[in-house]
């Protein structure tokens, strides 16, 4: 059988190139574009009531009262919740993420970590709603019995599965920044008879301040883009909460409760608390970048 | 040129000042009695027995592999940090047997270690020297000031830095900062300074000002260095120890081991023969 000549054969070479080319740009603006698709739609549906139809954005941000059938639409309680929820949840879960970090880096034998690294990576694995459910199940029987509450119901209750799902990225992020200061720094603290403790936190974390910075971002982005885990166990009252006992509704909550039934300008509404989470979620992003930039150097 | 004068009159200063040191008050500091190093079932050291008298300089010599820096880091334990080392044998410090008592801390504290990069923390020349005295529970501005200075001054580098105090340690250059990792190590006030090839990632004038810092820091500490470069054990150093395959194959004043070695490997080492 007679080959191809060898200028034909080639050219469909170059061909293929060029083609697989086009076929990875175009996946890779895939994702570019689906972003920009979510930013636009959010924002020209969100927009929309104070540039057309008269809504005052600051009464949106600021108001109190949200009863959409009286045409108020304020998110300024929902606001407060996620701050809170956020706030303490890391409050909670950042500590416990480093130490759980530092204890599998620095301390923990290799068979003892070699156990819970991969559960605390399973962790980050399981569905939202199943925190939601454990929540729902177990934190909050717990909290009504144990804090005389009438309704578990509350903003503990989100710390608290917040704190959960906001380990696995504090832990795995701030786990790998402190395995990567170099073993020089412990060496030379060590051999200044500074005890092994004494090394972890005088030199070994503030060596690794940028990673761990990180993972406390990452975790709060967690915090408050949960949805799911949050609706079942948050109580969802329309209130400025002003204990960790009241009940609470967070943005995302907001948005998920309602936009199955909301029609014109409440669905709008919806849309714009949506905006006022995305920015929220960009500002984290901003400053992650700044604190990577910052470790750069 | 330059380098040639620098050279002679470094030389002549380390030579003066070995001669004022020769009358060794010849108390042994470190007493080492058949000591083995396993690292699992790979042995590193051998049997190794010396004693390192009080304020010399002891050099270890032997090509790359032959158990010296080991050797070096199991006077202060830091070969407790590794997997799977295990050491039999004495090691005697001021009579005190180190292996024995479990207070490593102290043991470090008396000990100090320079290592063969300098490898300061990320914070300012001022925190890095009184990192060591902080841990020690100084808290008092006046003390932890003084104790900078003076172990600044004691590494030959208060002139150069006491203007920058503030600032990053690692904006130095690579000679500056092992002098000032020398200051962390002095402001602990050890008895003792170990130094794993100091010098080795040094230019060489930089490596000059740190030997000339070593002969002068002599006349208060005992010094074990470990070298890969001869003429610096010849220039810095009372006693010389010559490694081979983790067993110590010469022990004697580096006059003789330089000038008469007893055994061939010895000889074939400093003339260059290998390693």
């Amino acid at each position: 059988m007679a080959r191809p000549p060898v200028e034909k054969a080639n050219k469909r070479k170059y061909m293929l190139e060029k083609l697989s080319g086009r076929v990875f740009l175009f996946c890779a603006l895939l994702s570019v574009i689906s972003l920009l698709l979510i930013i636009g739609f959010v924002f020209f549906k969100g927009i929309n009531p104070f540039v057309a139809e008269g809504y005052s954005f600051i009464n949106f941000l600021f108001g109190d009262d949200w009863v959409p059938s009286e045409d108020q639409f304020g998110i300024f309680p929902m606001i407060v919740a996620s701050i809170y929820a956020t706030i303490g949840a890391l409050i909670i879960g950042v500590p416990i993420g480093l130490f759980t970090a530092i204890f599998l880096a620095e301390i923990a034998p290799k068979k003892v970590a070699k156990i819970i690294s991969p559960a605390v990576q399973l962790l980050a694995g399981i569905p939202s709603v199943l925190y939601g459910v454990f929540g729902l199940a177990v934190i909050v029987p717990f909290l009504q019995n144990n804090l005389g509450l009438a309704k578990g119901q509350s903003l503990i209750a989100v710390i608290l599965v917040l704190a959960i799902m906001m380990l696995p990225t504090v832990v795995t992020v701030s786990e790998t920044a402190i395995r990567a200061v170099p073993k020089s720094y412990r060496e030379g603290s060590l051999a200044l008879g500074v005890s092994h403790i004494g090394t972890i936190f005088r030199v070994v974390v503030p060596a690794a301040k940028s990673g761990i910075l990180t993972a406390v971002v990452l975790g709060m982005g967690r915090a408050i883009g949960e949805t799911m885990a949050v609706i079942l166990v948050a109580g969802n009252s329309l209130i400025v909460p002003t204990s960790l006992t009241d009940s609470v509704r967070p943005l995302t909550t907001n948005i998920a409760l309602e936009m199955g039934y909301a029609a014109g300008v409440h669905q709008e509404m919806l849309f714009a608390t949506g905006i006022v989470l995305f920015s929220f979620i960009l500002i984290l992003n901003f400053v992650l970048a700044k604190i990577s930039a910052k470790g750069g150097n | 040129m330059v380098m040639t004068t620098l050279l002679s009159k470094h030389n002549k200063k380390v030579k003066e000042d070995l001669q004022q040191m020769t009358e060794s008050n010849g108390k042994t500091k470190i007493s080492v009695r058949d000591l083995n190093l396993f690292y699992g079932e790979k042995q590193a050291l051998y049997s190794l027995s010396l004693d390192i008298q009080e304020k010399e300089v002891t050099a270890l010599i032997g090509p790359s592999g032959c158990g010296k820096s080991t050797f070096l880091r199991t006077l202060n334990r830091m070969n407790d940090l590794i997997d799977g080392v295990n050491i039999t044998g004495d090691i005697t410090i001021d009579n005190e047997n180190i292996y024995q008592s479990t207070d490593v801390i102290k043991l470090r504290t008396k000990v100090g270690m320079v290592f063969q990069k300098a490898n300061l923390f990320p914070m300012s020349i001022y925190d890095n020297v009184a990192y060591g005295p902080r841990g020690q529970g100084i808290k008092s501005k006046k003390e932890l000031d003084k104790i900078v200075e003076e172990s600044l001054r004691g590494a030959a580098i208060w002139d150069e830095v006491k203007d920058r105090l503030k600032t990053s340690a690692l904006g130095l250059s690579g000679g500056q900062q092992q002098r000032i990792c020398i200051a962390r190590a002095i402001a602990m006030k050890p008895e003792i300074i170990l130094m794993d090839e100091p010098t080795s990632a040094l230019d060489p004038i930089s490596t000059l000002k740190v030997e000339e810092l070593i002969a002068d820091m002599k006349k208060d500490y005992t010094i074990v260095i470990v070298t890969h470069n001869m003429q610096q054990a010849a220039r810095v150093s009372d006693k010389t120890a010559f490694f081979l395959n983790g067993e110590v194959v010469e022990f004697d004043t580096t006059d003789k081991i330089f000038s008469v070695p007893k055994d061939q490997r010895t000889e074939d080492y400093i003339t260059g023969r290998f390693g």
